[in-house]
């Protein structure tokens, strides 16, 4: 069996409360943190570790927290990033209502290393429920003297906040998450001043998605060497993947970094499989934002190797071949699945969360929403396939944002890869506009 | 539905919440305070009309409109009166891909109401909704805190006869 570090007592009846939670070994990095190292000692092995940045960005973790300014006399922030909103990923949702304290454990060690007495977990305000499954976390926590006013007699203070967002996608995106921390509407900031610089209140803040600070317990206790040594390269730790779609065991799986596409889709440890009687058709492997891939492409690179779950296996090749790692929400569709109909369900999402600031995102999403709901209901014409091309491309980088990118980069791949769906769509609106018609023309199945 | 006749305030222990809320943040920085009271306020009425937005600018010192701007911001937040019920279902491609088009039009059928409308008894709203998140477990929609997951035609009609009875 594989090395889990975060889910390998994720069946432990009870594992939600401190005391069985505290008997399977938690809290045991916060004791050897704040008793026996210093925050630069923690700051370093998390950047021995490698660990990346697990919201979907992949930036080095450790290196992302050495960036933060440390003037005297101003607060610095940790702000955990629980905004979990882009479609297809559940894993943080799933973590932090399984395990709690693995999250807190995590915060403790993390604002120890960063120096910040008061830090906070924003989770999106759908997830009220796991808001109050935190909230019980943490008093137990502080109840248990690993919280609050000197915390272990080491001297060190701190107090966790969970905070609501309010249904939207844009402040999952970090400084609109610290605006909306604020109490402000969630538009993006200009960068610079970046948040390490100038984050919450102004002040010099990090801000670090759940997995990836549920990972520092286990970089504590283990060492940063000894998490760098699994997975691949640059790939290094374990993933927490968000499967879903047309597999037969959806669900969220701890991953070594590094196995193959083909055993993660088929292996019965894993997804056990496309359902019965169906064929993989193609795969969004890292969030609706990603680049969709065909089936052929997603099991191998162009040079016929296996594709690999890693940061570098799933984007070889770049655009043209390849896709992202991203949150690592992995939808598979099978040949029932229509990808104009499922583009423009992600086009629509991304017209609706658009904060408007920026025209190119603004104007342009709600462009792509309007010509992909129009081809999907046989009212398109060939022309508006190359629109979209256009449109995306100039929406691509013209943003404060990355959503702008998100929006473009799933309409423009459908297209790449699946350019004679569309062309279908506008040649054969009668046939195509039947309820649960699917272009079923020349592709490679798998 | 709001009462207009009695002035909007919290109940004692919403405002002894709201309280210990705004104490979370550094000094002068109580308006991030803003979202979870605005929380706070819909658990009480269900939506947030203008007065909510006022008496909670009253609560954080802070001007109507930096409320306003907020609130009609975040979708999770009701700016119109609402049933009793609000269905909020996922639209986004993984519940598609799970047969969620069929369930919701199944949910639809059942009320008799199409997405943004109430029954005329006021004890359901149905509201369509970007992902929620649960995408493994779809197709999904949401009452208050609660997630039904895995939905199928026969679960939509068990949960509505169930919420029904109330």
């Amino acid at each position: 069996m594989a090395v889990k570090i975060l889910t390998e007592h994720i069946n432990v009846p009870g594992i939600n409360t401190f005391d069985v939670y505290r008997k399977m070994g938690g809290y045991t990095a916060v004791e050897k943190a704040l008793k026996k190292m210093t925050p630069e000692e923690v700051v370093e092995e998390v950047k021995k570790s490698g660990v990346r940045g697990r919201g979907g960005a992949g930036f080095p973790m450790g290196m992302k927290w050495s960036f933060l300014a440390k003037p005297e006399g101003v607060p610095r922030y940790l702000v955990c990033n629980a905004d979990e909103s882009e479609p297809g990923t559940f894993k943080d949702h799933f973590l932090m209502r399984e395990i709690p304290h693995l999250l807190i454990e995590g915060m403790i060690v993390s604002s120890f290393a960063l120096g910040a007495n008061k830090s906070f977990i924003y989770v999106r305000g759908e997830l009220m429920y796991v808001i109050h499954i935190l909230e019980k976390a943490i008093a137990e926590a502080k109840a248990a003297g690993f919280l609050g006013k000197n915390i272990l007699g080491s001297g060190y203070d701190l107090e966790l906040v969970v905070q609501p967002g309010g249904g939207a996608y844009i402040c999952g995106e970090e400084t609109a998450l610290l605006e909306s921390l604020e109490g402000k509407r969630g538009n993006p900031r200009n960068k610079p001043p970046f948040p390490a610089v100038k984050g919450l209140y102004q002040s010099p803040t990090v801000v670090n998605n759940v997995e990836s600070i549920a990972n520092t317990p286990w970089i504590v206790n283990n060492g940063g060497d000894a998490y760098a040594s699994l997975g691949i390269g640059r790939s290094t730790g374990t993933k927490l993947i968000s499967a879903s779609g047309h597999i037969n065991k959806p669900g969220v799986y701890e991953i070594p970094l590094g196995i193959t596409v083909e055993d993660f889709i088929y292996a019965d440890e894993w997804c056990g499989g496309i359902r019965p009687g169906h064929h993989l058709k193609a795969v969004i492997a890292g969030g609706s934002s990603v680049p969709i891939l065909p089936a052929h492409l997603i099991l191998n690179l162009a040079n016929g190797d296996k594709r690999l779950m890693t940061y570098e296996s799933l984007s070889d090749g770049g655009f043209a071949t390849g896709t992202m790692l991203g949150s690592g929400g992995f939808i598979a569709m099978d040949e029932t699945a229509c990808v104009v109909r499922n583009t423009w369900t992600f086009a629509r999402f991304y017209h609706h969360e658009s904060c408007g600031q920026c025209s190119p995102c603004r104007e342009g999403t709600g462009w792509m929403d309007k010509v992909l709901e129009r081809i999907e209901h046989g009212k398109g014409n060939m022309h508006d396939i190359d629109l979209l091309v256009d449109v995306a491309k100039k929406i691509e980088g013209n943003t404060i944002c990355p959503l702008g990118d998100a929006a473009a980069w799933p309409v423009a791949s459908a297209i790449r890869h699946f350019r004679d769906e569309f062309e279908w769509h506008v040649k054969h609106p009668q046939e195509a506009t039947q309820p649960g018609a699917v272009y079923r023309g020349a592709m490679e199945l798998v | 539905m709001t009462d207009t006749t009695t002035p909007i305030t919290f109940t004692p222990e919403r405002l002894a919440k709201a309280q210990e809320i705004i104490a979370r943040y550094p000094a002068g920085k109580q308006k991030s305070a803003l979202l979870p009271l605005l929380h706070l306020a819909q658990e009480q009425y269900g939506w947030v009309s203008s007065d909510v937005m006022d008496y909670v600018a009253g609560l954080l010192s802070i001007l109507p409109i930096e409320v306003y701007e907020v609130a009609s911001f975040y979708t999770m937040f009701h700016l119109d009166p609402v049933g009793k019920h609000v269905i909020e279902y996922c639209r986004t491609g993984p519940c598609c891909l799970m047969g969620g088009e069929d369930v919701y039009g199944h949910l639809k059928q059942k009320l008799g109401i199409d997405t943004g409308e109430t029954t005329p008894d006021g004890k359901f709203t149905l509201k369509e909704v970007e992902c929620l998140a649960a995408c493994g477990w779809g197709p999904v929609f949401q009452i208050r805190e609660k997630y039904y997951m895995n939905l199928t035609n026969s679960k939509v009609d068990e949960i509505i006869e169930e919420l029904s009875k109330d």
